[in-house]
């Protein structure tokens, strides 16, 4: 998977994902000629699209277009699978996800998004180990978070005290 | 309160925003507080500040100075600066940034921490914007981890290790190793990533593939296992268990199969096993199903199991699923040619496919049915391509007209055939059509000699109905021109004739001059045709007389001078017109360089010689009245164009060769346009020829230089000759097709 890119109705841009280095520019421009595309289609069409030499696979979830690249040689319809994957990941973390989720959470979307994928190719295919190892590291961020809080405070009670 | 919300209060404040130029200003207010909260030290907001960056820059604004800080969040102790800070190194930099070489170090140490999490942060990122230099530096540790670690961190080496030898393909040899080991997990996440990275390895390295064979019976097992076991909760995806997993091998085993027999052989049955098991109601599964079939397909498979995959992709042709249709019809693009007769099985589902709603289904429709076109469906198929040419989306009209041409011109059944074609593109679709449609067309026009007859008839008909078409008014008044004395004959076996007078002819000729529609090269045409008619027609020869010399004083220079010269015909040179006008021969399709749809743009044209007419025309020979002495003779040296056409020239040729005296022409071609034309004139009579003049006539736009002739005596008895050049200069390729040879006097003795 070249790149991963989440946009609204509106072409507002949500989660991108570069998986090759692209220059800023560029970026740009792809984005750019991707929700042109995407926006463009009629509601009952096949979701696969040519562009340049990449195979572009989109799904629609709501308000939300979810629009990966691919290489020639990779498999469409497993593409869709796999986005289909991110997308109940997304679901069981927030808990009927909807876009405002995603657009006050986007850190959080891409931590889901680098569990499952790394350098473009899935990485686990089980979904019950994927969201204990999220929950996981949630917990270790909150338990962090917890200690330097903690630590702040006690520094503030103790630079009062002395 | 919680520092997270500051970041959520700023997004509401943003979207908040009614205007572009409000938006700007919170960000600007924004921005500039998380730079000065950069300088500041440590505070514990570093990270909330950071993901408010990372949003700004979501929404497009730029987020440089946010580098340096991802760089000193990264080295981090505190894993949720850590986590924020990886994320804005995925985000802000890449391997062209020189911040990047600054995280090496703070990845190095991270790869080795005591969490897992991490780790698996280091190892996502690496994997993500890893340099190469970054890559050779931290392979040793990717090589460590994958050999030594908990499932978790394996599957993400895994996977990094494929980043790595993407960037690095040198760094594969040190994978190798582990990557075979690694097969014999049991842990499905493990497993998916050792076949991402030995099909990498495979890809890149033939001696790597060769090793990798070896594996295939282990693969085919845990192939096997996959779809033969019972329902698996864990990976269970719509009744396929981990169709991730089993697409993957299937491509692996693709690659290890392809040009092998012994490894193609130890699939065979698996993929047969595959191909009946599989249950492709949903996506998993047909996904499953479409792998199955390329590797099939690709592998020295036996001949049972290319007829079983070429109908499983059948089948998918009759899905309702409309993504299933474009894939099958991709898989099929790919094989008709190797398995042309497979694939012709399933010609009527195809055809029907140019009739969905889908502009990529019917893209992908068009591309199949043309490559499917043979000898035996020639008839059938084309009135399905012709019928979907009327309903076609603009967007493939250009690429369905010239492949029905293509077509058209390979299996053509017979000529009437051939020309019916051609006119139905050009009436239902003539704007798309390429440039070399009209001479094609006209080639093939003038070899149909029985149909000229009805080829007119048929033009003449479509001209009176619509004249917007250029391609086809050009088409029709050339023929019009050439075999206007048929039309006016008014008798046809082919067709129902058309009762014409001389007037209604003239009268469809003239509209298509005078009409706004008709562009230069239209008029050109028509205007040519007029005048070729003066010598078919009887009656009225006076109006195509005002028609010539109206035109001369025409705004467009090139209608101007060709009405000119052809009122210089009229005038000066009436005895010659009937020549100069008479009918085309054959033209020859000769030239490698002229075939339809082959030659992008550049043809060469160029005078053929060989084509140059035998219409040499004598005046009265004034025989044996001519005195003794030597007079001068005229060659006149006449290029009309008529239209533009390619050969090869031969080396020499000649033009006269009549009562002793013998002219020969050479070309040759020196630049694009330019020509050098040779006019060697030898004389083998008793007398020699005296006071020869040579003249020559082009178009205008092609440029005529004359050179000095040798002598202008030809000596007798073939002991000389006289030789001149002329140097035409050709910029804008106009045809220069038939010339005329006249000797207006001649010497004496020799008759």
């Amino acid at each position: 998977m070249h790149f991963l890119l989440l946009f609204s109705r509106q072409g507002k841009l949500r989660l991108q994902k570069w998986f090759t280095p692209v220059p800023e520019r560029e970026k740009k421009k792809i984005v750019r000629d991707m929700t042109t595309m995407v926006l463009g289609r009629k509601p009952r069409s096949c979701n696969f699209l040519h562009w340049k030499d990449l195979k572009i696979v989109y799904k629609k979830y709501a308000s939300l277009y979810f629009c990966c690249g691919l290489d020639a040689e990779e498999n469409e319809l497993l593409a869709l699978e796999v986005l289909h994957r991110y997308v109940e990941l997304l679901d069981k973390y927030f808990g009927n996800v909807c876009e405002l989720d995603i657009i006050f959470n986007f850190e959080k979307a891409y931590f889901i998004l680098d569990e499952f994928l790394l350098g473009g190719e899935v990485q686990e295919t089980s979904k019950q180990v994927l969201s204990r190892s999220i929950e996981a590291s949630d917990m270790l961020q909150e338990v962090c978070f917890g200690r330097s809080c903690l630590l702040s405070v006690l520094s503030i009670i103790f630079s009062v005290v002395l | 309160m919680s520092p997270s919300v500051r970041l959520q209060e700023m997004i509401r404040v943003i979207r908040g925003a009614r205007t572009q130029g409000e938006e700007r200003g919170v960000i600007q207010r924004e921005c500039a507080a998380i730079r000065a909260q950069f300088r500041q030290a440590d505070n514990g907001t570093r990270s909330h500040n950071l993901a408010k960056l990372l949003y700004v820059h979501m929404l497009g604004y730029p987020a440089h100075f946010g580098q340096m800080e991802c760089v000193r969040l990264i080295a981090s102790p505190r894993y949720n600066e850590k986590r924020v800070g990886y994320l804005g190194a995925m985000m802000l930099l890449d391997e062209k940034q020189d911040a990047s070489l600054l995280i090496t170090n703070s990845i190095k140490n991270d790869l080795s921490h005591s969490s897992q999490y991490v780790q698996s942060l280091a190892l996502c990122t690496l994997a993500c914007m890893g340099s190469a230099e970054m890559c050779r530096d931290l392979a040793p540790e990717i090589d460590r981890l994958l050999r030594a670690s908990n499932s978790y961190i394996k599957k993400k080496a895994a996977l990094c290790a494929v980043h790595m030898v993407r960037k690095v393909p040198e760094l594969g040899e040190l994978f190798t190793p582990a990557a075979r080991s690694l097969l014999s997990e049991k842990n499905h996440g493990v497993l998916h990533g050792a076949v991402v990275l030995i099909t990498e390895l495979c890809e890149r390295n033939p001696d790597t593939l060769e090793q990798f064979r070896k594996a295939v019976p282990e693969l085919v097992l845990m192939m096997k296992g996959l779809v033969m076991s019972g329902y698996s909760p864990e990976h269970n995806v719509a009744g396929i268990s981990d169709p991730f997993l089993q697409v993957r091998i299937l491509r692996l085993l693709r690659i290890l199969g392809r040009n092998n027999d012994t490894a193609s052989d130890a699939m065979n049955d698996l993929l047969a096993q595959v191909a009946t098991n599989t249950d492709s109601s949903k996506t998993a599964g047909s996904a499953v199903l479409y792998e199955t079939v390329l590797t099939v397909m690709d592998i020295k498979s036996e001949s049972g199991l290319r007829v079983l995959a070429v109908n499983i992709l059948g089948r998918f042709l009759l899905n309702n699923d409309r993504n299933i249709r474009y894939i099958s019809m991709t898989s099929l693009q790919k094989i008709v040619q190797t398995d042309h007769n497979a694939v012709q099985r399933h010609r009527g589902t195809i055809v029907d496919c140019l009739k969905d709603q889908d502009a990529s289904v019917k893209r992908r429709a068009l591309e199949l049915s043309l490559a499917l076109v043979s000898a035996v469906n020639i008839r059938s198929l084309m009135k399905e391509l012709l019928l979907f040419l009327s309903s076609c989306p603009p967007e493939l009209r250009a690429h369905t007209t010239s492949g029905i041409f293509n077509a058209a011109e390979r299996y053509a059944p017979s000529q009437r055939w051939h020309i019916d074609t051609i006119l139905h593109v050009l009436t239902t679709a003539g704007g798309d059509v390429r440039d070399e449609t009209v001479p094609n067309l006209i080639q093939l026009i003038t070899t149909a000699t029985e149909l000229h007859c009805y080829t007119v008839h048929k033009l003449y008909r479509a001209l009176i109905t619509d004249i917007s078409v250029q391609s086809l008014v050009q088409v029709a008044c050339w023929c019009i021109g050439e075999y206007g004395d048929l039309l006016l004959r008014g008798e046809c076996e082919e067709t129902e004739p058309v009762q014409v007078t001389e007037d209604d002819v003239l009268d469809a000729l003239e509209t298509v001059l005078q009409s706004h529609m008709s562009s230069p090269a239209t008029r050109g045409f028509a205007l040519t045709a007029t005048m070729k008619l003066s010598t078919r027609i009887t009656h009225n020869v006076d109006r195509i007389r005002s028609i010539v010399s109206i035109y001369g004083s025409c705004i467009d220079v090139e209608l101007q001078q060709r009405a000119v010269e052809y009122n210089a015909l009229f005038k000066k040179y009436d005895h010659m017109r009937a020549a100069v006008l008479e009918r085309m021969p054959v033209i020859d399709k000769s030239s490698p360089g002229h075939t339809n749809g082959e030659s992008a743009g550049g043809t060469i044209k160029e005078l053929e010689p060989a084509k140059l007419t035998q219409e040499i025309v004598l005046p009265q020979e004034p025989s044996n009245q001519v005195s003794e002495e030597n007079d001068c003779s005229k060659l006149w040296y006449f290029m009309t164009d008529i239209f533009l056409f390619v050969s090869i020239a031969p080396p020499s040729v000649t033009v006269y060769e009549k009562n002793g005296v013998t002219l020969k022409l050479q070309t040759d071609r020196q630049t694009d346009t330019g020509m050098t034309v040779t006019l060697t004139a030898t004389n083998s009579t008793d007398g020699d020829i005296t006071g020869l003049t040579l003249q020559a006539a082009v178009p205008k736009s092609v440029q005529l230089q004359m050179k000095a002739p040798s002598g202008d005596v030809i000596p007798a008895h073939g002991l000389g000759q006289v030789t001149q050049t002329v140097l035409l200069n050709n910029p804008n390729k106009v045809g220069l097709h038939s010339d005329t040879v006249q000797i207006d006097s001649f010497p004496s003795t020799a008759w």
